[in-house]
């Protein structure tokens, strides 16, 4: 008898279980329910839990909330694509727009202070992907995704489009400087 | 009747004819569509290496849409076919139903491959495999993926009512074999898969026509995943298959216990083809509850039914060796095992690559939180190459190996190159899986012709050296990788044309293993442990998976804060 051929008994869920995959199993089960309860307990003692705080919008509702915030608080425009630099206050909220193939405004915030994010596309799915911090969120469009980012130190960072949108989708690249608090 | 079917002098199994067509069509069709494919992931390999930057980025994104889709489905869904076809009709010893759909489902399969290639290299549809809406691919390329899956699902449908025919004829005692139940759980996955891929891909073919005003990109997401995830199921499904498969040709080994191996196949059913959440755990709109439910429900019991195939397989053959008297020691069954042979060692990388390459990084990276630390890096590609390339991919090359001698007669050409192809194969793609995961750690994000920023006018982000290391290392995995995957098409391509007709002379040594005596059976192991030497195996990966799962949340709790 093998895999290959019929089992000895036409009842095999009757038959006996192998010492060693029953400690197995039992392992193999209790990791789960283990790794199981890491997420919601992360959730209550962890600092990094994505909100899922979502709204349906537009892409013009959407430029215009950015085009407001941009309008309060650029501070000065920057680099080659003469961006604006947009500082808003602690706790405030920042509208970041993708859209083929960029992400607008340059954002500056204080480190240790907490803002509100709102994500969305103005055309195609793209990746909002934070770095050197590494965090890696998907963009929909007509969905703002709304959800707090608390910096945890100062630096320049990239945002990098981690979702593929065509040809220009290595051109996609936007910023985020984050400055001591205070300064 | 009786001329339909020959019985092959070295495993005593009954061909129908019909069936044996079939299936060395599918299998010849899957070998070329992953030689196509292979080049396409050479070319991509190269120009993700910093150094070489091979194409140009119109030309990367095609290769790279035309690398995926070749590889992942065609190559693997024309294998499985043929598994199906071999699983029902040979293994069960009986004809083959309606074979005139089964070469209607080849056909439309063909031609729906062919049509994808055609419309993909125009350079209209370099959307990659997931075309996500509202990205836009020519009608053409929606209808070729829905021409193919519904050739696939005649094919499923062939292999099932093969099922009820060979119960009706009684040309098996009992139940089914253990690959037999496994093949079956996986055509049921492939229906279940096929209809969500039709829920998804019909509407945006109307859209893509006009039909249609709007796809909404979230429902796109949810429901494709319903189908990428399912799909990925399927080769799962049909690799463990094909590894018990193989430990019953090389050892002549029987399940530990029929109870705990079918279960584990039933879990994927229940449990595995409904965890696509975890694709969508940085979306917007999904909610926290359902990601969690839906991995740690969905997934870890599906986890838990392939480590639990885990042990089972090489401890299956574990104690088929300690039976035959390899019984010293922990490891002399395993040292003892056919190296050469790589139809084994094919099989036994396949193993150790999809547990602790594939199925670690699967699931740690299948966290919710964690999952914000690689979603869309290459750390995704450097998951799935170990566990569709390393896992499916070695398995379905070790078993056709031992198919082309029993199916088609003929003798391996370059038995020794063969010999080494495996091992040529497995490096590579253990190198491509580890750079790439390597590199994804470093932020380098996937499908991305340029991470030095080049083209941006001056808006560059550097990643950290290591990071161009990562990636040039990958190259040169890329480059072994390759050569292995060639050597076995050549191989067997050259086998099937020129090989050495081998008729109905019985071969030495054997094709299959004869099965050790129940008797010997007794009192093999250490105490009342069968298989000690898997059992340390399987509790070095689980230190090693436990371990590599507290690392990452460290690695997450060092990031911003995300509320
Ligand atoms: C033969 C050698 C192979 C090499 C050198 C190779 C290499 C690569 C590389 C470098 C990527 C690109 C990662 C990125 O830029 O995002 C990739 C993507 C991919 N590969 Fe492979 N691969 C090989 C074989 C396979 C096989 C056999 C399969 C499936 C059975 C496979 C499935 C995929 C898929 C699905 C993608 C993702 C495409 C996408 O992002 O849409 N590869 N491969
Ligand atoms: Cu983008
Ligand atoms: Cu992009």
């Amino acid at each position: 008898m093998s895999t290959l051929s019929p089992p000895k008994s036409r009842i095999w869920w009757k038959e006996p279980i192998e010492r060693s995959e029953l400690i197995w199993i039992s392992l193999v089960f209790v990791w789960g329910l283990f790794m199981a309860f890491m997420m919601p307990y992360w959730h209550v003692t962890g600092d990094q839990n994505l909100s899922n705080e979502t709204y349906k919008t537009t892409p013009e509702r959407f430029l215009e909330k950015t085009q407001a915030m941009v309008d309060e608080y650029t501070v000065r425009n920057e680099g080659p694509r003469n961006f604006p630099v947009v500082k808003p206050p602690p706790g405030g909220d920042v509208y970041m727009v993708s859209r083929l193939w960029e992400f607008w405004p340059i954002i500056e915030l204080e480190e240790g202070q907490s803002y509100r994010f709102h994500l969305t596309s103005m055309d195609w799915q793209h990746g909002w992907s934070l770095q050197p911090a590494n965090i890696n969120i998907q963009v929909v469009p007509k969905y703002e995704h709304v959800f707090t980012l608390t910096p945890n130190s100062a630096g320049e960072y990239s945002v990098i489009c981690n979702e593929y949108c065509g040809v220009g989708h290595h051109l996609m690249i936007g910023k985020i400087h984050v400055v001591e608090s205070g300064k | 009747m009786s001329e339909q079917f020959r019985t092959c002098p070295d495993t005593g199994l009954k061909f129908h004819k019909p069936a044996e067509n079939l299936m060395k069509a599918n299998a010849v069709a899957a070998v070329v569509f992953l030689l196509v494919g292979g080049i396409y992931g050479l070319l991509v390999g190269l120009t993700r290496w910093p150094a070489v930057h091979l194409l140009p980025a119109d030309a990367f994104y095609l290769t790279l849409t035309a690398h995926g889709i070749n590889v992942l489905i065609f190559w693997m869904i024309f294998f499985e076919i043929a598994v199906l076809y071999f699983a029902s009709s040979v293994l069960l010893g009986c004809r083959l139903a309606v074979p005139k759909v089964a070469w209607a489902g080849f056909a439309l399969m063909l031609i729906g491959a062919l049509m994808n290639n055609y419309i993909v290299a125009t350079g209209t549809s370099s959307v990659m495999m997931t075309s996500y809406a509202p990205m836009e691919a020519h009608p053409l390329f929606y209808l070729s993926l829905i021409l193919f899956a519904v050739g696939a699902l005649l094919g499923c449908m062939v292999f099932f009512a093969t099922l009820v025919v060979a119960k009706q004829e009684k040309t098996y005692e009992g139940s089914v074999s253990l690959v037999t139940f496994g093949a079956i759980t996986a055509a049921i996955i492939a229906v279940f898969t096929i209809v969500s891929g039709a829920i998804i891909l019909v509407p945006t073919l109307l859209w893509s026509l006009g039909f249609i005003a709007e796809i909404d990109a979230l429902a796109y997401r949810l429901i494709w995943w319903a189908f990428g995830h399912s799909s990925q199921q399927i080769n799962v499904a049909a690799h463990i298959s094909i590894w018990y498969a193989i430990a019953a040709i090389c050892f002549g080994a029987k399940p530990m216990s029929e109870k705990v191996s079918r279960m584990a196949f039933l879990m994927y059913i229940l449990f595995l083809q409904l965890a696509s959440a975890h694709h969508l755990l940085v979306d917007p709109g999904v909610s926290s509850e359902f990601k969690m439910f839906n991995t740690s429900y969905a997934m870890y019991l599906a986890v838990m039914a392939s480590m639990v195939h885990g042990l089972t397989v090489p401890g299956s053959i574990e104690s088929a060796q300690r039976a035959k008297g390899f019984n010293s020691g922990l490891f002399e069954w395993l040292r003892r095992a056919p190296w050469g042979n790589p139809t084994f060692s094919g099989m036994f990388i396949s193993l150790i690559g999809f547990g602790f390459l594939g199925g670690i990084s699967g699931v740690v990276m299948g966290a919710e939180q964690i999952n914000i630390l690689m979603h869309n890096t290459v750390y995704v590609p450097g998951h799935f190459h170990a566990t569709v390339v390393i896992g499916s991919t070695l398995a379905f090359m070790a078993l056709t190996y031992w198919l082309v001698p029993i199916l088609f007669r003929r003798e391996l050409v370059f038995k020794k190159v063969a010999a080494w192809q495996p091992y040529i194969f497995g490096l590579g793609m253990s190198g491509v899986a580890l750079f790439l995961m390597g590199a994804g750690t470093l932020g380098v994000p996937r499908r991305h012709w340029d991470i030095t920023f080049s083209l941006t006018g001056g808006v560059v982000h550097e990643f950290p050296a290591a990071a161009n290391t990562m990636l040039a290392l990958n190259g040169l995995s890329v480059i072994l990788a390759v050569l292995g995957g060639a050597l076995f098409c050549v191989i067997i391509v050259l086998s099937i044309l020129f090989g050495r007709k081998l008729g109905d002379e019985k071969q030495e040594p054997a094709l299959i293993a004869t099965p050790p005596d129940d008797a010997a059976y007794e009192g093999i192991g250490r105490g009342s442990i069968s298989v000690p030497g898997t059992f340390v195996m399987a509790m070095v990966f689980f230190v090693a998976f436990a371990l590599y799962y507290f690392i990452n949340w460290k690695y997450l709790a060092e990031t911003w804060g995300i509320s």
